[in-house]
């Protein structure tokens, strides 16, 4: 009977390939459907947006509708002025609770840190903004680029903290033993050895957490509020590119459609450049 | 044995722990100036726990501590006015695998140690000195301000060892500083151990007891009791400890019967 075996013998494995195929072709599509997602949202974006990009567009103020031309310089400059001063402010406190976190970081203090630097992370946004608004606008009774950038810091502080004490947690043990063991203090040992080897990871954490406020919108509403001026003063209401492009993408008007395409192309190549700059900052090469 | 009066560094019930669990038991040693010393035995004997309490870099890891006596030139180093800092210049280190700071360039690394108010000129004095002394002048001395890391594996060891010299120690410890180089490469570090060894009193952790007996002139043997703890067996000239050594397990281990 050994030579009358079924021809179905074969089947199992005939059919554990067509599963496995079918297994891959599967999540392979799910992978390409969000990466095609993304294309066409770039692709969208760029096709509208280019039509309205000019030099006017990049350096003229925003002029009334029905008047051709007029750009989006003010809100452009606000938009830079508000993250500056929100990466000066975050930037130092992040930093340094990072390094705290990676040298000292046992305990209940550290970890209840760790944990409502998590929470703070998972935080809506519009509520950032809303807290922002209670403590920064209410009571001066006007808005202000200020207290949108306090909403930006409080927005970027806890991916700063976290990538900074990640980047300080990555550099080698022995590293940190090899200063020490040259007689160099805890200190000279953190700022001249160990910090240095750190930079780069802290540097793309700082470029990703700009990345994630710059297109940031919500918090805008109630603190830096926009204008139609020319605004370089942080205490008074300044433009924001992201708010003009809500403004105009809500207005029935066509020529504002088109300059909200423009922005919105333009803070979706901000985020990519800065996405690119992390990388290149961490790759092989820029460690020389 | 006899040097013991003159040594610059000696342990006395010595008694290291990581936290709850005790690493080493009630060791005295004494290692004598101008001289290689070699703590030898087993992995888990205690032997590097022994050199990282001599500068006191064992209790920067959570939990770790010692009690007993580390004399540094008859001061204990646990009690006395010596700072961990000025210790550890006076005690230098060089690690089991190559340390250097990837930031920095070869320059740098060899003056990581010096203050920073010592003017360049003076850093680029000790530090040609110390390449020198290690036998790495004449390969990076056109390459100063290369980046350190580009150095081999040799190389980068040779590098830690000068970094270690340019602060002007009067110990240098190794913790089995050539068990990841190859053969040639080891012989470098050797021979270097036995020229430095003119100057300087050597501790050197090894387990490869062809390095202990080619390079040391003193030898402690060290094995861990049946809870784990790591003890002194025996410690002599390392030519009588491989001939005649006055204990069994010493004989057991060196003639390769065990480890």
């Amino acid at each position: 009977m050994a030579t009358a075996r079924p021809a179905r013998a074969t089947d199992p494995v005939k059919f554990r390939h067509a599963v496995s195929f079918a297994g891959a072709a599967v999540t392979a599509a799910c992978a390409s459907l969000g990466a095609i997602a993304l294309l066409v949202i770039l692709g969208y974006v760029a096709l509208q947006g280019f039509r309205a990009i000019n030099v006017a567009f990049l350096t003229q103020l925003p002029v009334p509708v029905g008047e051709p031309g007029g750009g989006v310089a003010n809100g452009i400059v606000g938009t830079l002025v508000t993250v500056g001063v929100a990466v000066l402010i975050a930037t130092p406190l992040g930093l340094l609770s990072g390094l705290f976190l990676a040298l000292f970081g046992r305990g209940w203090f550290p970890e209840a840190v760790r944990f409502l630097s998590d929470v703070l992370s998972g935080i809506p946004s519009i509520a950032i903004g809303l807290f922002a608004y209670t403590l920064l606008v209410a009571p001066f009774r006007h808005f202000s680029a200020l207290s949108a950038s306090f909403a930006f810091a409080l927005l970027m502080l806890p991916l700063i903290l976290r990538t900074s004490e990640e980047a300080v947690r990555s550099v080698p043990r022995a590293i940190r033993e090899g200063a020490l063991a040259l007689g160099l203090s805890e200190f000279a040992s953190t700022m001249r050895i160990v910090l240095p080897a750190a930079r780069p990871a802290i540097i793309t954490g700082l470029l990703l957490a700009i990345a994630r406020v710059t297109g940031e919108t919500a918090p805008l509403l109630f603190t830096a509020f926009g204008s139609q001026f020319w605004e370089l003063n942080p205490t008074q209401p300044m433009a924001q590119l992201p708010l003009q492009v809500f403004t105009y993408a809500i207005s029935p008007y066509q020529s504002w459609h088109q300059q909200a395409w423009a922005g919105a192309l333009l803070l979706i190549l901000a985020v990519l450049v800065l996405n690119v700059l992390a990388r290149l900052v961490l790759s092989p090469k820029a460690q020389r | 044995m006899s040097s013991s009066d003159t040594a610059p560094l000696r342990v006395i019930d010595l008694n290291a722990y990581y936290g709850t669990r005790q690493a080493v038991a009630d060791v005295t040693m004494s290692f004598a100036p101008n001289a290689v010393t070699a703590l030898m035995g087993p992995s888990g004997c205690g032997k590097t726990t022994i050199l990282r309490c001599l500068n006191r870099i064992h209790e920067i890891a959570p939990g770790a501590y010692a009690r007993g006596q580390v004399l540094l030139d008859g001061e204990d180093v646990y009690e006395s006015h010596i700072s961990v800092i000025e210790l550890r210049r006076r005690v230098g280190m060089v690690f089991q695998r190559a340390n250097p700071f990837p930031t920095l360039s070869i320059l740098g690394n060899v003056t990581a140690g010096l203050s920073r108010n010592v003017p360049s000129s003076e850093k680029m004095r000790v530090a040609e000195k110390a390449l020198r002394s290690a036998a790495l002048w004449d390969e990076v001395k056109d390459k100063l301000q290369k980046p350190a890391t580009a150095l081999s594996g040799g190389q980068q060891q040779r590098l830690c060892i000068a970094r270690a010299l340019a602060v002007e120690p009067e110990v240098l410890l190794m913790d089995e500083p050539t068990s990841s180089l190859d053969p040639i490469s080891t012989l470098s570090i050797e021979e270097l151990m036995t020229a430095l060894a003119d100057e300087y009193a050597i501790v050197v952790v090894t387990h490869n007891m062809q390095q202990a007996a080619r390079v040391s002139d003193y030898s402690a043997f060290m094995l861990a009791d049946e809870h784990g703890v790591g003890r002194l067996i025996e410690m002599d000239e390392t030519t009588k400890i491989f001939t005649k050594p006055s204990d069994r397990r010493t004989e057991d281990y060196i003639t390769g019967r065990f480890g």
